[in-house]
């Protein structure tokens, strides 16, 4: 896998930093010159593996969320979302539409966007050492200045 | 950011902006503030300047249906933007009814 260009955005697990996540991804990958629904789904997809940091890895604390964004050959992005947080029982559960394990009005469809918006999604998790999801996406149109 | 009014039994909010998880939370203390003071026979939810929704723009409509419905209301949403309609499609909610 040949990198062309690769960025690591760390942050604290705070609600306030949803919109701070997804626009700096969306900012990364501008320059492999995607159509405005290709950005929304990236935007749409971060979003969601964002929101899951901030809700289950973390839920009593602010812990770090750490993301990882690379551009390999073929106008492939490949995005890591990873957590030191409490980790995933069962990932083949949670990942089901509708699953929700929140009160709060949750409708259970975080990993089903991800899954329907990007082209490919594995999650990797362990109890008590966090959540890793890792998203790939091909961007159709190409136009990427390797400089 | 939200606004509404309420005239001849129909509540509207008109939703501003993103809405993710973060935002969901006020948007959904002002609604739901205004739904329970009026009690609606409709409330309307109008998308036309949401410019970005993620699943949390999809509990919030399903939340606002059953707090609505327990009322005895209907819920109603209106001017959803091009760019909304996959995510809207992938939840299902269209089956209920409320897209306009």
């Amino acid at each position: 896998m040949n990198v062309l260009n690769e960025v690591n955005i760390n942050f604290l697990s705070k609600s306030s930093n949803e919109g701070f996540a997804r626009s700096a991804v969306s900012a990364f990958v501008l320059c492999l010159d995607p159509t405005i629904s290709e950005l929304a789904d990236i935007k749409t997809a971060v979003s969601e593996a964002v929101t899951n940091c901030i809700v289950h890895a973390y839920p009593d604390t602010h812990g770090t969320i750490y993301i990882n964004i690379k551009i390999t050959e073929q106008n492939k992005i490949i995005i890591k979302i990873r957590d030191k947080g409490v980790g995933i029982e069962d990932v083949k559960q949670a990942i089901q539409p509708l699953f929700t394990t929140s009160n709060d009005e949750r409708a259970g469809l975080g990993f089903a966007v991800m899954q329907s918006f990007m082209d490919s999604i594995k999650v990797r998790s362990k109890t008590g050492v966090g959540t890793t999801v890792i998203m790939e996406k091909t961007i159709i149109r190409t136009g990427y200045d390797k400089r | 950011m939200v606004e509404t009014k309420y005239i001849d039994d129909v509540l509207t909010a008109k939703i501003y902006g993103e809405i993710d998880h973060h935002r969901a939370q006020s948007i959904r203390t002002k609604i739901d503030a205004q739904t329970q003071m009026h009690k609606p026979k409709e409330l309307q939810l109008d998308f036309s300047n949401v410019s970005f929704m993620d699943s949390s723009g999809i509990g919030l409509i399903m939340g606002r249906y059953r707090q609505v419905s327990l009322l005895g209301g209907s819920l109603k949403v209106v001017n959803v933007p091009q760019g909304l309609k996959k995510i809207i499609m992938l939840s299902g909610i269209d089956s209920l009814g409320v897209l306009k």
